[in-house]
């Protein structure tokens, strides 16, 4: 195979150092969990319990909305404090289900909610994967069932599991597949066959080589899987950068990964169908970086779905001094946290506190066209032009640019030298757009 | 909630290179230090007092108009210092003053400050010097004689005629060879012991210092790389045809304003392309006018209306070198 690589992107400072070397270990359960009813792209949940009611660890409490939707469970046995409007990870209030969890319950498991995995047919795994209430974990959240049934007329050949990992200071992943390779090799085993599919290929960052080695060294003899180290470079974890590098195949715009072909499942997310089907238990928990010069001990830590900021930075050595922001996700695309009562959610793949130092200085300048986000842009657009327009509201002449190509990765904004707050003037027009065609 | 208090909330990218717009300038303004004591060391005195003269009425003309915070930037030390590296040594001070007010006032405070004019301010201040004051920006003295002697008139008055000093001046390389068919030595041009205004002498030093711009990305390498070829290869077929008419391509990429003007001017960030193809297509339309003003037109020196004229082209060469967008053309089909 050629092996040609994304073309564009940037090298930010990987930063993982903090926690690259830090063992999963599980944090303690907080006195409260809050599950938000929206955690996924899609419809959100819908509540089927009430203040007063008693759950035990992995029970229902919300229900899917539709298809293009995921049901929520209780991370914690406890009682139902309330469902109300709650500080949201995006910076919005949304309705969750609050839980006092039972300080003396053991949290031991119920019988089996998902079944054994061998004896199901491919429908059977996906409505398994589907009631555990599985979206993809690397930030998007996408729910993974409706990835696993493409539609007839589309052919898959190859599943491709993200290893990529490429925002700074996050080691979920790198953890993961260094930890628990065994896992991603079954988890790898389920997805395909439920899609029918003969190839799997593992992409992997080689700033891992621990991780390399470990899914190397457990690769399963009767499945044609491939661990790929790529070099290092972001955006090489967005799906459309990923099947570039890994198969040299181009998704044609507005259109997804099936199109060419190809599923693609971040590795946490691979892992964890396994453990569903291992545990008998729906997703109720995840493996979050707590990492940065800001927080006390930085860790890779198993926490409860729902589980506090607050809480979640107390069981990490708590804010240091310096502290001065709060971002859910990797720096480059995460969101920065106002309210500490925000919980952890399916998609957050780690909570990076800054401090001053690490920060890009706040003062702006006027665009001069020097080019670099051009050249940054892993999709070819001109962020300047781009930014020039979105500042004039000139949101149709954005559209005729192409912005619905943009995927909000951050590149321009990271090379600019003017400090242009470009994929924010991204996203709000891509939302005055959404707004407007809604209305109409 | 205290905690909460300090917290900063802003938008993603959190993270950023450490370059920033005035670091950038700054930089060019550095890298422009060695070139202006390169003219200092060949032209003494007079050129630190034009350096003087075009460097405060930029920055007056920026401060007064645009507030003096702007200054901050740097941007306006660069175009007061690019535009005294184009004028000769003898220039009166207050014409090289009246140029730098022209080049911020109407090359770019007219058009909304940083980042919006459409030409380079510095070369519209020395076209408009050229306008108005032809037999001053024509008189070339020769480097010689102590640092402390004048190399012309340097302080009369405003809105005097310059006094005729006794200094030698003489023809520029390019004068030279346009008018008199007289080369020049090669070497002589590449060190700069020429007449010439304060930066067109010493290629080499223009040359190094472009090169560290370069290796920090502060300069797209593609626009003077572009130019160099262009002239290089169109000059060299010529010289091949008719050696005696044409000059060869060491004499034609050493002489005149062309090193200064690839490496500091043509790559000002503002008024060239965005786009790397739109670079060496730039560069390649400045290469192209520079051999044919100087080998056909009537002035001797094309550099300055070369990159003007392509300047103005840039909206253009941007729309028609935008880079295919990812998943746009005809992507392979799923095997």
């Amino acid at each position: 195979m050629i092996f040609r690589g994304f073309r564009h992107g940037v090298h930010p400072p990987e930063l993982k150092d903090l926690t690259a070397h830090v063992r999963i270990r599980r944090m303690p359960f907080p006195s409260e969990v809050v599950i938000p009813l929206r955690q996924h792209t899609g419809r959100p949940a819908r509540a089927i319990v009430r203040p007063g009611d008693r759950v035990e660890r992995g029970d229902l409490v919300a229900e899917a909305d539709g298809f293009l939707s995921v049901p929520m469970h209780a991370s914690a046995a406890g009682r139902v404090r309330q469902v109300r409007l709650w500080p949201h990870p995006d910076g919005s209030y949304a309705p969750a289900v609050v839980i006092a969890v039972d300080p003396f319950s053991p949290q031991a498991q119920r019988p089996r909610v998902i079944p054994d995995w061998r004896g199901l047919t491919p429908a059977e795994l996906v409505n398994a994967i589907r009631q555990a209430g599985v979206v993809g974990l690397g930030g998007a959240a996408f729910p993974t069932h409706v990835k696993l049934t493409p539609p007839k007329d589309v052919v898959i050949d190859t599943l491709l599991v993200n290893g990529a990992e490429c925002e700074p200071y996050l080691t979920t992943d790198h953890r993961s597949m260094a930890e628990y390779p065994e896992r991603v090799h079954l988890g790898i085993r389920i997805m395909m066959r439920v899609l029918g599919v003969s190839r799997a290929i593992i992409g992997v960052e080689e700033n891992k080589p621990d991780a390399i080695a470990a899914l190397r060294a457990t690769l399963p003899a009767d499945l044609d899987v491939r661990v790929q180290p790529m070099r290092v470079k972001y955006p090489q974890g967005a799906e459309k950068m990923l099947i570039k590098t890994l198969l040299g195949r181009e998704v044609p715009s507005g259109k997804l990964p099936m199109h060419v072909g190809v599923v693609v499942q971040n590795v946490a997310s691979v892992a964890t169908i396994a453990e569903v089907f291992e545990t008998g238990l729906p997703l109720i928990e995840r493996i979050v970086t707590v990492t940065g010069r800001g927080v006390g001990r930085p860790s890779n830590l198993i926490v409860p779905v729902g589980t506090k900021v607050r809480d979640l930075l107390d069981a990490c050595g708590g804010l240091l001094p310096e502290a001065r922001e709060i971002v859910f996700g990797g720096p480059m695309m995460g969101n920065a946290q106002a309210d500490l009562d925000a919980p952890v959610i399916k998609g957050t793949t780690g909570v990076v506190v800054l401090t001053e130092e690490d920060l890009k200085p706040q003062a702006s300048y006027p665009c001069i066209r020097c080019g670099h986000c051009l050249d940054a842009c892993p999709v070819f657009l001109n962020p300047q032009l781009l930014g020039r327009l979105a500042v004039k509201e000139r949101y149709d002449e954005m559209e005729q640019h192409h912005l619905a190509d943009c995927m909000l990765c951050g590149c321009c904004g990271y090379t600019c030298p003017s400090n242009i707050p470009l994929p924010q003037l991204f996203a709000l027009a891509k939302a005055a757009l959404r707004k407007r065609k809604a209305a109409a | 909630m205290s905690q909460e208090r300090r917290l900063l909330i802003t938008a993603s990218p959190h993270l950023g290179t450490r370059d920033s717009t005035p670091k950038i300038m700054w930089h060019v303004v550095l890298s422009l230090v060695p070139v202006a004591a390169a003219a200092a060391y060949f032209f003494g005195a007079s050129a630190l007092l034009v350096i003087a003269g075009a460097l405060l009425g930029a920055l007056l003309t920026e401060g007064a108009f645009a507030g003096w915070g702007t200054l901050r930037d740097g941007s306006a030390v660069i175009t007061g210092l690019l535009l005294a590296l184009t004028l000769p040594p003898g220039l009166p001070v207050w014409m090289a003053f009246v140029g730098g007010a022209f080049a911020i006032g109407f090359g770019k405070l007219i058009f909304g400050g940083l980042g919006q004019n459409v030409f380079n301010p510095a070369l519209l201040g020395r076209a408009f010097l050229q306008a108005a004051f032809p037999v001053a920006l024509t008189t070339w003295p020769v480097p010689r004689g102590s640092f402390w002697q004048l190399k012309g008139d340097n302080l009369a008055l405003p809105f005097t005629h310059p006094h005729a000093v006794d200094t030698v001046t003489g023809a520029t390389p390019l004068g030279l060879m346009k008018f008199d068919h007289v080369p020049t030595e090669p070497w002589r041009l590449v060190l700069g012991t020429t007449g010439g205004s304060l930066g067109e002498t010493s290629g080499l030093v223009i040359l190094l210092c472009g090169a560290y711009l370069a290796l920090r990305n502060y300069l797209n390498w593609r626009i003077p790389a572009s130019i160099f070829l262009t002239v290089a290869l169109l000059a060299q077929v010529l010289h091949a045809l008719d050696p005696r008419q044409f000059p060869d391509a060491v004499f034609m990429l050493f002489s005149g304003g062309l090193m200064l003007g690839s490496v500091f001017m043509a790559t000002d960030l503002v008024t060239s392309p965005v786009t790397n193809l739109g670079c060496w297509v730039f560069g390649a339309g400045i290469g192209l006018l520079v051999v044919v003003i100087r080998l056909w037109g009537g002035l001797a020196e094309g550099v300055m209306y070369a990159i003007l004229l392509m300047n103005a082209l840039v909206p253009f060469i941007n729309r028609a070198t935008q880079p295919k967008v990812f998943g746009h053309a005809s992507p392979r089909a799923a095997p």
